[in-house]
């Protein structure tokens, strides 16, 4: 048997019939991360033995009737923006380089308390800005699909290794497109959840009003379950939803009939590849033969998403990243004159290039004279933003498009021009604006061989039905690992 | 956008940034570029619409004010920097 080649939800299984202990199956993946990730660079931090020891420790509970669920005792990856009580977390930036929480975050905490054995600490973008991983202070993830290529961002580290199965499923964060892009990018499934569905306590926070945790999976069926999970109220964290339980499994349905689908004809005017156009529409079309109603209609403020998104984003990245001042924790410059000198220093010398562009934008737009004018303005155009999205949702179920405009790009070509590297971003930043729910899931290849994403979106709260659209597209496919892994005899 | 060397030396004070010169003139060019393409929204008609911070309709939270972390200075002192007697050690912040 194979284990790497299982989903989430089928390892579980297969532990929990004995057929395959926790312990074999831990190790199984810390072989395979020791194989690999010299190349592939995925994870930040590994932590092996005590892997081991909470492998050992959720067998005993599976064995003795405590954990049933079907994600006990299956491996996961944290990305590196997520608090685990004594593991390194790092945001992939040298000003935490050292840094070791005391506590948990409650997502963390909720796949603990269900039986998740945590393997490490996942790469990517220094504080999740950039799309390609490449900002990262530990060196960057190459995508298991083209060793060239970049594997998307932030959550770059977290897809690639689903993707090259030195983990079953990961967490990853989506602030403007953080999971579904990656997940796009490494041909695998991710989810950003509607805003307040998981609790962000514990995750370092970057855009507090758009973060959202979320899954990166190889299915769809393991992304809901991980839901399950994963979204609970949660007290610590004020902007969670008091409802946010829900059965999302339950949506697992092979059924679109009467679903009405919109495709923003906005979406495919220009900048897009032509391969990507011709698979997202072709995944519409599977759908519509399903039984979907599917129809073109126009989204409208798809070109203002982009700079509203800049704006508000650098405004509370550089509110809540004035934490980092070498005080508590974290990196400390060696010589300082003063107090003020030292906060100074040890900020320049820790944060990197793209972090700190976001910090003096972010400081501009809020400096009085120039808060109305960029901050206020862009508060307003996301109010259009979610309303255009209302307006849809009124006439549609799901919206449906690409995930970017491009597949991966080539490693080393997307940071000398920042604004081009955000444009990349014009499908996902809206999601966040708006708050509502998006997932993203493999439907094609372009020439070169590299995974190209369709993106569904959703109302607020009802994942559900995006998941059972995502789920109904997905029983035409079959999925595919990257050659890489055969060519490497895995 | 023109962005000036007073603009960056005092968005560099707000943001608590000390940047080489080299920095100074990337930042520049960096800011002027990025402001340029975020004016696009000046395309808007925002007039009479309320800005959104947040996309819901949430309120403040109340709870009761209970302690409910326990000491935990030792481990939390163990990602201090420089630490003395059981505290954070700081330089001097006034004569």
């Amino acid at each position: 048997m194979d284990i790497m080649k299982l989903t989430a939800i089928e390892l579980g299984k297969k532990i929990k019939s004995g057929e395959i202990t926790c312990v074999e199956a831990t190790k199984a993946y810390l072989e395979r991360i020791e194989v690999l990730d010299k190349e592939i660079n995925s994870f930040i931090t590994v932590d092996s033995d005590g892997a081991i020891k909470q492998a050992e420790e959720v067998q005993a509970k599976i064995d003795s009737g405590e954990l049933t669920g079907p994600l006990a005792g299956v491996p996961v990856a944290i990305k590196d923006n997520m608090c685990v009580s004594g593991m390194c977390t790092t945001c992939s930036s040298n000003i935490l380089n050292n840094f070791v929480p005391t506590y948990t975050a409650t997502a963390v905490e909720k796949l603990k308390d269900a039986g998740a054995v945590i393997i490490g600490k996942t790469n990517m973008d220094e504080f999740a800005m950039g799309s390609t991983t490449e900002t990262s202070f530990y060196g960057v993830t190459k995508n298991p699909w083209n060793l060239e290529k970049v594997p998307g961002g932030s959550s770059g580290g977290s897809a690639a290794a689903v993707a090259a199965e030195e983990i079953p499923y990961a967490l990853g964060s989506d602030t403007g497109g953080s999971i579904r892009q990656p997940a796009a990018f490494c041909g695998v499934t991710g989810i950003k959840p509607t805003y307040g569905r998981v609790s962000r306590y514990g995750l370092v926070a970057y855009g507090s009003s758009l973060d959202q945790i979320g899954p990166i999976a190889k299915d769809v069926a393991d992304c809901a379950a991980v839901l399950d999970i994963i979204c609970k109220y949660d007290d610590k964290d004020s902007t969670s939803y008091k409802d946010a339980s829900e059965d999302f499994s339950s949506a697992l349905i092979d059924d679109v009939k009467g679903m009405k689908i919109g495709i923003p004809r906005d979406y495919f005017a220009e900048g897009i590849d032509e391969e990507v156009k011709s698979s997202v529409l072709a995944a519409a079309e599977v759908l519509r033969e399903k039984g979907a109603i599917v129809e073109e209609f126009d989204l409208g403020m798809v070109e203002y998403a982009i700079p509203a998104y800049y704006i508000i984003a650098s405004a509370e990245a550089s509110s809540n990243l004035e934490r980092f001042d070498g005080v508590k924790y974290g990196y400390r410059t060696k010589e300082y004159r003063d107090l003020h000198n030292m906060y100074k220093k040890s900020r320049s010398e820790g944060f990197g290039a793209e972090v700190k562009r976001r910090i003096m934008l972010g400081s501009f737009v809020l400096s009085s004279g120039y808060y109305d004018a960029y901050y206020v303005k862009a508060l307003k155009t996301k109010a259009l933003i979610k309303k255009a999205f209302d307006d849809a949702f009124e006439k549609y179920d799901v919206i449906l498009g690409p995930c970017a405009p491009t597949t991966a790009p080539k490693l080393g070509q997307s940071l000398t021009d920042p604004i081009k590297m955000y444009l990349g971003d014009i499908y996902t930043v809206s999601v966040n604006l708006a708050g509502i729910p998006g997932i993203s899931l493999p439907c094609g290849y372009d020439k070169d061989g590299m995974p190209i994403g369709l993106q569904l979106l959703g109302q607020a709260f009802d994942e559900k039905t995006i998941i059972r659209a995502a789920y109904s597209y997905e029983c035409t496919r079959n999925y595919v690992r990257p050659a890489y892994l055969e060519e490497r005899g895995l | 956008m023109q962005i000036t060397d007073e603009t960056i030396e005092y968005v560099g004070i707000l943001a608590k940034l000390e940047l080489s010169d080299e920095e100074k003139e990337q930042a520049k060019k960096d800011m002027a570029s990025m402001l340029d393409y975020v004016s696009k929204l000046n395309e808007l008609d925002t007039d009479g619409i309320e800005p959104m911070s947040h996309v819901f309709p949430i309120n403040n939270v109340f709870r009761e004010d209970v302690v409910e972390n326990g000491d935990d200075r030792e481990n939390l002192l163990k990602n201090a920097p420089e630490k003395k007697d059981g505290c954070y050690k700081v330089p001097k912040t006034f004569d």
